[in-house]
């Protein structure tokens, strides 16, 4: 895969930036350019909003067999995490043990690495998840 | 619109067919079909190809030109199409080709669906899947499909008190069907202990409540109601197709236990239909993970939210139960070649209607239906069927 790919949503990545809707004040992560609730009144008017990163676990799982890039570090854990805007955001968590996590467990957003590109590629950062 | 039917099925055996390439086997299906419909391949108008990820599984794209080739109707010049829609491919393959015949554009029409998914390792097999999810901001992370559907299980079992047992038995109902389906990849029962006992893929999902990987095709052939019968003694009636899409992430999902694309489908092919759930004799569902039927089988409205655990481990999704669910084996046992799963569920729901089901014949079977799902639900394609 080609590096811009991967630049382009850097921003987002490393500081949480989504957009709200100055229409209906709707958060959403990641960012996009038409609100699945105003479409048509919401063009131009979808502005970048940072998270705070603070949220809940709304579901998670442990992933035994992983993608090849993610194959040192399993058993991870998976989850989706409620922000504290409302909207939902998939990552792992960490810093925790697997059987301490529970449903409605805080956590805050941490930057972390994500994987590289193969063996000496460029690496990817991005938002993971530890307890509070 | 026209009323369509389905006038000829076909399929090969699925599972690992290291002999045989997608061209052998798109081939095999398409020629059985052909041979049951009674036509000749001079007189199909049209190909659909459902299928997932031939360019990432095979470098090869283009099959529709491929399957119309090595089918033998390169020198009629037929136009041929591959439709994509992740695991949903082969269910909307064809509603494509039933479109295409409802509409006048075509007459006779043939819908196959082929996948071939051993000639890459096991271990690329769950990047692919997750092609069907969002790459960017899913799978990055290491979001695999198992991960997402055991989130989708978690928060079933949170809600609702769904236990890891009534999860479990779907694959044990599955294997069960599957043992009495000569086509099916695995033709052998297993037990509850099995199921809880198998490695854990992604946690409360096990190796034993996730689809196989697979090769396999499936194909029809469809014709207008009105000429059915002339090529067909037992021609199937497509009483009903709809598609429905949603949010390619699940994260976006408002719930994490329920798919709204199932509802939308199965609303609006119920209402074409003129029928309702409780109507449904037979179904094939797309169990691609034990959790999916769960909440397919509460979506599609045979039972309440929160009760399709408990209906599935009292037996009331049996052969012959309240609702037959996944005669075939369904994904889990039949296998998951993922763009012919969608084509090789309207088979079967075929031959039970036909009342061709051999062992695992439900009695008296006269409407039959097929939900065919994209990855967490981004595409669900709903068809009922009823024999004349």
């Amino acid at each position: 895969m080609s590096n811009p790919r991967y630049w382009r949503e850097n921003p987002s990545r490393y500081n949480l930036i989504g957009r709200r809707c100055e229409n209906c004040k709707g958060v959403f992560f990641p960012p996009r350019e038409i609100c699945p609730k105003c479409r048509r009144k919401s063009l131009g008017k979808m502005k970048a909003y940072k998270l705070t990163g603070k949220g809940k676990v709304y579901s998670f799982t442990i992933v035994h067999d992983p993608m090849p890039d993610f194959t040192l570090m399993k058993p991870y854990i998976m989850a989706m995490i409620e922000m504290e805007e409302g909207v939902r955001l998939t990552g792992q968590i960490v810093d925790c043990e697997p059987e301490k996590i529970s449903i409605g467990m805080h956590v805050e957003a941490t930057l972390r690495k994500l994987g590289q590109e193969g063996g000496s590629g460029i690496i990817r950062y991005g938002y993971k998840f530890r307890p509070v | 619109m026209r009323d369509v039917a389905i006038i000829g099925v076909g399929d090969t055996k699925f599972g690992e067919l290291w002999e045989h390439s997608i061209r052998d086997i798109g081939m095999q299906a398409g020629l059985s079909a052909v041979i049951d419909a009674n036509i000749a391949g001079e007189q199909i108008e049209a190909l659909y190809i459902g299928n997932m990820a031939a360019g990432s599984l095979i470098d090869q794209e283009h099959l529709g030109a491929l399957v119309s080739d090595y089918s033998g109707l390169s020198a009629l010049h037929i136009p041929a199409v591959r439709i994509e829609a992740a695991g949903a491919s082969g269910g909307m393959a064809l509603r494509e080709g039933y479109i295409a015949v409802a509409s006048g554009m075509h007459d006779i029409v043939m819908v196959a669906g082929a996948e071939k998914m051993t000639d890459v390792t096991d271990e690329e097999i769950p990047t692919v899947q997750m092609a069907g999810g969002d790459q960017q901001w899913e799978g990055i992370s290491g979001a695999t499909m198992a991960s997402l559907f055991a989130m989708m299980a978690r928060r079933h079992m949170h809600e609702y008190g769904t236990t890891r047992e009534h999860i479990a038995s779907v694959p044990v109902k599955n294997h069960k069907n599957g043992a009495m389906n000569p086509n099916a990849q695995y033709q052998k029962g297993i037990t509850m202990d099995t199921v809880l006992k198998s490695p854990m893929v992604a946690d409360p999902l096990g190796v034993f409540d996730c689809a196989p990987i697979s090769d396999g095709a499936a194909a029809v052939i469809l014709a207008p109601l009105d000429i059915a019968k002339k090529y067909s003694e037992q021609p199937i009636k497509i009483v009903a197709s709809a598609a429905a899409t949603d949010t390619l992430a699940l994260q976006h999902r408002e719930s994490l236990t329920r798919i709204d694309s199932i509802k939308v489908a199965s609303r609006k092919a119920f209402k074409t239909a003129g029928i309702t759930p409780k109507e449904i004799d037979v179904a094939e569902v797309h169990d691609s993970y034990s959790i999916a039927e769960i909440i397919s089988i509460e979506d599609l409205g045979f039972f309440e939210k929160g009760k399709g655990g408990p209906a599935t481990l009292e037996g009331m999704t049996e052969i012959n139960g309240v609702v037959s669910v996944n005669t075939s084996g369904g994904l889990k046992a039949r296998g998951d070649p993922m763009g012919a799963t969608g084509v090789a569920q309207a088979v079967e729901i075929a031959r039970q209607l036909r009342g061709k089901g051999e062992k695992r014949q439900v009695d008296n079977a006269e409407y039959g239906l097929s939900l065919n799902m994209g990855g967490t639900g981004g595409t669900s394609v709903v068809h009922i069927y009823r024999r004349l």
